[in-house]
């Protein structure tokens, strides 16, 4: 019988069934980080057990973490409670003997970033880790689903995850991006066409001629916001591009294991007859730089585009917050902060990109702060080697240590009450980056373009 | 009100919006605590106070927005959420199950939930109940009306002025983790051989994923 990718992962991983609708999956590698692990290991402590397999886990603190003075290690975190969370990970991976890229290691970075760039992250793998955002590492051809912490627990105690199979859902974007169409744009047009719901029950597989010539980094963003569709899992086939990638990571297999590896990556494609429940097709030569507008990642419009009316609750709730109205223009739109990061968009692809943008030019007078905060200490390494932080610093952006920062504001990252922010984070919620703070989802081009602008411009016409 | 697990009699707090998502039943600034516990008096935080919360902050003083549900007289120990499409949505943090059972709400009703909140729930016993948008639209005029409905969990029924409101449908090994409270890792550990059978057999055809070590650089 012809399989999906998903199916594959899924068959290839399946312990047992334990009824009609619930499976012991098998879980490959499992990512934890400082806000969702505490509870799971102090749970793990209380009923008298241990980690079921050691090896599986990698762990790296990045939510907390202050992106200024990071060569003070903890002491560098001002706040004491989100002190008391990084020295708890420190602690219990320690106690077990899990491998962690601490506050001071040079790997250290947000897990989603992390993970791939030491072949933590390996196509064929189940991967979860107590983060929506997990759907990254589908990009890789692997499994990969964000869990709650009681699911942290179950699978440090028992290496399975208990759960259901999905729907299969293929996304496939065909066509040619224009210059200055990424694929930042490309998930947002996704979601923008199925909302925020649609993907719920789902795992998405994205195909396509778009895909297949995009980087491993830009499928890694398309997956990112797999979930800001409601899908738990995004996926892609493994392919070259795929495999260039992986060899010669740390982690990746060498020599014989990478033959034996390769024959059986090559499998990790949807069989040509395979069956989906849903299919949507994006032409992806008419797609144009997005921006959101309002406070759901659905709320999307083309960057030339105008504000909607208030036609449905929800959507006059979000005019309000975000303090627009119905009919203006994006570019009317006052910016206050620029945030260029998060897992969806701080590898370096995403860096080179956006400093090409600010290359020789000054961040507008209206923008109180615009920073760059690079996806791990490896990714903020390659991008100084490449010069590309005296482009930013020239430029007057802020150059900032690894972690998650301004996409969810636990660290001091913050925007102010009524501020605008073009964000290339995944999530414009309601205070998201900060107690009343407005963001925009945009690509790291259209990030780059708004703060030497001031305002939302379209990218388009800057890099003809 | 009346909670055994298998039977519930409360009234209903009304949220009228889609898209509630984790970010706003509990926000990010209350995560850096390593407890399950505590989290209630920040439930909907950004939306209860007209002021910005953090943690530790005395309560008591703080400015709240009167026109919230929450903060409505009449929905004063309502214990049943009520809201609409895809509750839930966002970010996995379990937070915001703890947030709502440390507030007092032992069911959610929605129209439809995010993946990963529906399984938190039932991990911690809140029971989320996913219903057609007519019935919905009926229960918002039911909490507006201050009526108690009765949810009978065995029965998979809501029942209302002793009348059959309507049925629900949950899987049944969630309705017998909420209602046995059963530990889920006890029992997937009682199928250890089977994950031990299968390991071994990964770790032939993928070495490669079983040598991370501490040492390795």
């Amino acid at each position: 019988m012809s399989k999906t990718l998903y199916d594959k992962l899924w068959d290839a991983h399946v312990v047992i069934q334990r009824n009609d609708d619930s499976h012991l999956l098998y879980i490959d590698r499992h990512l934890i980080h400082e806000v969702t692990s505490p509870q799971a290991f102090e749970g793990l402590k209380l009923a008298n057990r241990r980690p079921w397999r050691v090896s599986a886990n990698v762990a790296t603190p990045d939510h907390n973490v202050p992106t200024t003075n990071r060569e003070e290690g903890l002491d560098g975190i001002v706040d004491e409670v989100a002190k008391l969370q990084v020295i708890t990970l420190d602690d219990n991976c320690k106690e077990h003997g899990i491998t962690q890229f601490d506050i001071l290691d040079k790997r250290q970075g947000i897990v989603h970033v992390v993970g791939p760039e030491q072949g933590v992250t390996l196509p064929g793998m189940t991967i979860v880790c107590g983060d929506s955002h997990t759907s990254t590492h589908g990009a890789l051809a692997t499994l990969a689903m964000g869990i709650g912490t009681s699911e942290v627990e179950h699978v440090l105690a028992t290496q399975c995850l208990v759960t259901s199979k999905l729907k299969n859902m293929q996304v496939c974007i065909d066509g040619e991006l224009s210059k200055g169409v990424s694929p930042k744009d490309v998930t947002m047009a996704v979601i923008e066409k199925i909302g925020t719901a649609g993907g719920t029950g789902y795992a998405i597989e994205y195909c396509g001629e778009v895909i297949r010539n995009m980087s491993v980094e830009g499928r890694m963003t398309v997956c990112n916001m797999a979930i800001e569709a409601g899908a738990r899992a995004g996926l892609v086939a493994f392919d070259k591009t795929t495999l260039d990638y992986v060899k010669n990571r740390p982690y990746s297999p060498k020599g014989d294991d990478l033959e034996i590896a390769l024959s059986q990556w090559n499998e990790l494609k949807s069989d040509e007859d395979a069956v989906f429940e849903e299919v949507i097709h994006i032409d992806g030569s008419s797609l144009k730089p997005k921006v959101s507008w309002g406070t759901s990642p659905e709320m999307v419009i083309d960057v030339d585009g105008s504000i909607p009316e208030a036609s449905t609750e929800s959507l006059s709730h979000a005019l309000n917050y975000m303090g627009l109205r119905p009919g203006m223009k994006l570019s009317e739109i006052e910016l206050d902060q620029v945030f260029i990061g998060s897992c969806t968009n701080s590898r370096i692809e995403d860096l080179r990109i956006a400093a090409q943008v600010v290359k020789g030019k000054k961040v507008s007078d209206r923008i109180k702060r615009a920073i760059v905060v690079p996806g791990s200490g490896l990714v903020s390494a390659a991008a100084v080697e490449e010069g590309l932080d005296q482009i930013f610093m020239e430029a007057g952006f802020e150059w900032r240590a690894p972690g998650c920062s301004m996409c969810l504001a636990m660290n001091p990252d913050q925007l102010g009450e009524g501020e605008h922010c073009a964000s290339t984070s995944n999530r414009n919620f309601e205070g998201r980056q900060g107690y009343r703070g407005r963001t925009h989802l945009v690509s790291p081009a259209t990030a780059a373009a708004a703060a030497i602008a001031g305002n939302f411009v379209d990218v388009r016409e800057l890099i003809e | 009100m009346k909670n055994n697990y298998n039977f519930h009699i409360g009234r209903i707090a009304p949220l009228s919006r889609d898209n509630v998502d984790t970010d706003q039943i509990i926000p990010k600034q209350f995560l850096k605590s390593i407890k399950k516990s505590g989290f209630g008096p920040n439930l909907f935080d950004a939306w209860r106070y007209e002021d910005e919360g953090y943690p530790g902050q005395d309560i008591s003083e703080r400015s709240i927005n009167k026109d919230f549900i929450l903060n409505q007289d009449k929905f004063t120990g309502t214990d049943v959420l009520l809201s609409k499409d895809n509750f839930g949505c966002g970010s996995s943090r379990e937070h915001a199950v703890w947030s709502l059972m440390d507030f007092g709400f032992k069911v959610v009703i929605a129209q439809s939930f995010a993946d990963i909140f529906y399984n938190n729930c039932f991990k911690n016993g809140l029971l989320p109940i996913k219903l057609p948008q007519k019935i919905i639209t009926k229960l918002f005029d039911i909490a507006e009306q201050e009526k108690e409905i009765e949810i009978d969990l065995v029965n998979q029924i809501i029942v209302c002025d002793g009348n059959e409101f309507c049925r629900f449908e949950i899987d049944p090994f969630r309705k017998e983790c909420i209602l046995e409270g059963l530990d889920e890792i006890g029992l997937s550990l009682k199928f250890s051989e089977d994950i031990k059978k299968f390991e071994t057999q990964r770790s032939k055809e993928a070495p490669w994923i079983f040598n991370i070590s501490n040492e390795k650089q």
